[in-house]
């Protein structure tokens, strides 16, 4: 165990992939600089040096600012045979290779009658809640959760984000990774043996007996510091993080619901048609019956992301906002009382 | 391939091609014409769905540049589609089936004529979208290049296809990466009703030289041994280390944009058509082969009847196919069945 931060965690992923298959190679802006501390191996570049000078120029490949072509080339390599971690840098980046996402990682597999194997990463990170205004600050994963044939983590601590990503570049199917800037900070005893998380396994972050919170990404420690101030009040919250979006691990919510009959959902991303909308329309189909009350939504409202500080920090889910929902949920009349 | 018979030289391109390859050639264009052809039909008669594009017209252009690549080389292509594969050695049966969306398809029925793809033959996938799949032959070729295998890349794309953004991106990427890849363009002087030049700053094959890449012009693209020699030299070039090559090839398409597309608008020139018509590159190679003495006339018969037969078969293969069970609609998404939950909610329903 060793103490790591979460792109500390993320690096470490990356070099035990890089050690374990040749054909695993890292391409993008500035990654042999290490600029954004993911593809050096210590702390500092005089410790062990950076993945440059551990693995070589023909696997470690700093590209053109030219998104469309990183993310097409990458997927015609995966299809040939190399297994690449694409470091995109910033989600928003992400919209420069739309065409290249939807047409092509997304649907040679299934188009081409399984002919095609896609074994490729396309990691970058959420900016947001840095003042960085509205183009840099995306979280645009449920854009892409709305894309059959992709799937998609989204790491909320340090071991997660290592185990997780190890799982992602074995996998031959394309994966889309989002980490969430707010959670860089983040430090925990993480394992520095090699070790995997399956997808489609969410965690119990917090248990609980009265209501379910499900939170993605950032939203998820905000959700735990949330259901700590509420113990005080007596009131006990489960906090489930899925980790993966496609797949989701339906049972999970599901069996949580059943239990504590309420639901609120705290997701970063935009609250029209976000993994709130869609993780809220799976419980309302499946656990209606296991509703005592209507579910509620912390989601960023639909407006774009302003620079000012004054402005910015009042849109994302927070411990206030996702706790003055589980006090809604709780204090709304049970349906059964209603006589539904 | 078999060794050069030295009786029988091309005397045009300025590599020695053996018999067999020229007589191959001229089969790979047959087989491009009479499949295309067939397939135009039975759009008319309603036994393919969807959109057809054919390559009629530009059998030249296609199989020049495929049988330039080894066997193991990639290539990708467009909605322009049989012709790539069939080019590039892939059997009829399985294509035809795809177009008509058999389950004993090319691609089990899920691509269709748009999105044909034949890994066995490194057929790496067409693009229904224009330009999409340039990419993907560039990360075909960094995947060689990387793994040091020899390969190299093949992009096929049109004149159209030539103004999107991620050709100038690929070509640059390569370039700085000396990848082994070759990107083709089909210069059919139409993106569907638009004049090339009406919406073409400059001419083509020039634009390589803005990447620091070898740029060439085939300005007869229906002579198949003009396309083979400069797709030859790309392909040498690129398997020595050398990097990309950018080549247009100047060619017609002898059909409407798509079958049974019926436009308003004569936007091709009678006399124009007319020139190109003379120009079929099926008659002029086999013209060639006889003056060259590399065939009889009644051997280029014998030929062109066996690849008839051959389409007949795939036709007959086609109609002796079922058609794929509803649950394949769910398949191969990905790796591993996953568990659809709207697969599950319809089979409920069901
Ligand atoms: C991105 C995109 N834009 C537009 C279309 C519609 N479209 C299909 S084929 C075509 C013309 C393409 O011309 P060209 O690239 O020259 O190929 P050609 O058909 O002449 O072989 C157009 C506009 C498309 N399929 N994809
Ligand atoms: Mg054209």
């Amino acid at each position: 165990m060793a103490v790591m931060s979460y792109l500390g965690a993320i690096g470490a992923a990356q070099r035990e992939a890089m050690e374990a298959d040749e054909r695993v190679v890292i391409i993008g802006e500035d990654v042999e600089a290490n600029v954004y501390g993911t593809t050096g191996a210590g702390k500092s570049r005089k410790d062990k040096g950076d993945f440059l000078e551990m693995f070589g120029s023909n696997r470690i490949r700093n590209t053109p600012i030219s998104e469309e072509v990183i993310v097409g080339a990458a997927a015609g390599a995966a299809m040939t045979g190399l297994r690449p971690i694409v470091d995109l840098s910033y989600s928003s980046f992400l919209y420069m290779a739309m065409d290249q996402f939807v047409n092509q990682v997304a649907k040679n597999r299934y188009m081409f009658g399984g002919q095609a194997s896609m074994p490729v990463v396309f990691r970058s990170a959420m900016f947001y809640g840095l003042n960085t205004g509205a183009h840099h600050s995306d979280r645009p994963y449920p854009m892409f959760m709305n894309v059959p044939g992709l799937k998609i983590m989204v790491p909320a601590s340090p071991s997660d984000a290592k185990g997780l990503l190890r799982t992602a570049v074995d996998l031959d199917d394309p994966v889309l990774t989002f980490e969430a800037c707010p959670l860089w900070g983040l430090k925990e005893e993480v394992s520095e043996e090699e070790y995997r998380i399956p997808f489609g396994v969410g965690r119990v972050a917090r248990e609980g007996s009265d209501v379910t919170i499900v939170a993605i990404s950032s939203a998820v420690p905000e959700s735990v510091a949330a259901a700590e101030a509420l113990q005080a009040e007596g009131i006990s919250a489960e906090v489930i993080d899925p980790r993966t979006l496609v797949p989701l691990d339906v049972d999970l919510i599901l069996g949580s619901v059943a239990r504590t009959g309420r639901l609120v959902v705290a997701d970063p991303a935009h609250r029209t048609c976000g993994a709130a909308a869609e993780i809220s329309a799976i419980v309302a189909e499946e656990a209606f019956d296991s509703l005592r009350a209507p579910i509620v939504r912390v989601a960023t409202p639909d407006t774009q992301i302003p620079f000012s500080p004054a402005l910015e920090k009042q849109l994302y889910p927070s411990r206030d906002g996702i706790a003055a929902a589980v006090r809604r949920v709780l204090g709304a009349r049970p349906l059964i009382d209603a006589g539904v | 391939m078999n060794m050069p018979d030295k009786n029988f030289y091309s005397n045009r391109g300025e590599m020695a091609l053996d018999r067999e390859t020229l007589l191959q050639m001229q089969r790979r264009m047959l087989r491009i014409r009479h499949f295309d052809e067939r397939a135009s039909k039975m759009v008319k008669r309603g036994q393919i769905p969807g959109t057809v594009h054919t390559s009629i017209g530009q059998e030249a252009q296609v199989v020049g540049a495929c049988m330039a690549l080894g066997d193991g080389d990639y290539m990708s292509g467009n909605h322009r589609s049989h012709g790539h594969p069939i080019g590039k050695g892939s059997p009829l049966g399985p294509l035809m089936a795809e177009l008509v969306g058999k389950g004993t398809g090319v691609c089990g029925g899920k691509g269709g004529s748009l999105h044909l793809a034949d890994f066995a033959v490194g057929s790496l996938g067409e693009s229904g979208i224009v330009g999409s799949s340039i990419p993907i032959a560039t990360g075909a070729a960094l995947s060689a290049k990387v793994l040091g295998n020899g390969r190299v890349s093949l992009a096929f794309f049109g004149d159209g296809a030539a103004n999107q953004g991620c050709l100038y991106e690929a070509m640059n990427l390569a370039g700085s990466w000396d990848l082994p890849v070759i990107f083709l363009c089909e210069n059919n002087q139409y993106a569907l009703s638009t004049p090339a030049h009406t919406v073409t700053s400059g001419v083509i094959a020039e634009r390589a030289a803005g990447f620091g890449i070898a740029g060439v012009r085939v300005e007869d693209g229906q002579d198949v041994l003009a396309v083979y020699d400069a797709t030859r030299t790309a392909v040498e070039r690129a398997r020595r280390g050398e990097g990309p090559t950018l080549i247009e090839v100047v060619t017609y398409r002898f059909h409407e944009h798509s079958e049974g597309l019926r436009l308003g608008t004569d936007y091709r020139d009678a006399a124009e058509k007319e020139a190109w018509l003379e120009r079929d590159p099926i008659v002029l190679f086999r013209q060639h082969l006889v003056a060259d003495g590399v065939a009889t006339d009644a051997e280029l018969d014998a030929l062109e009847a066996e690849v008839i037969a051959e389409v007949d078969e795939a036709v007959a293969f086609t109609d002796a196919s079922p058609f794929p069970d509803p649950s394949v609609a769910f398949a191969d998404l990905y790796t591993e069945p996953t568990p659809l939950r709207v697969a599950a909610t319809l089979r409920g329903a069901s």
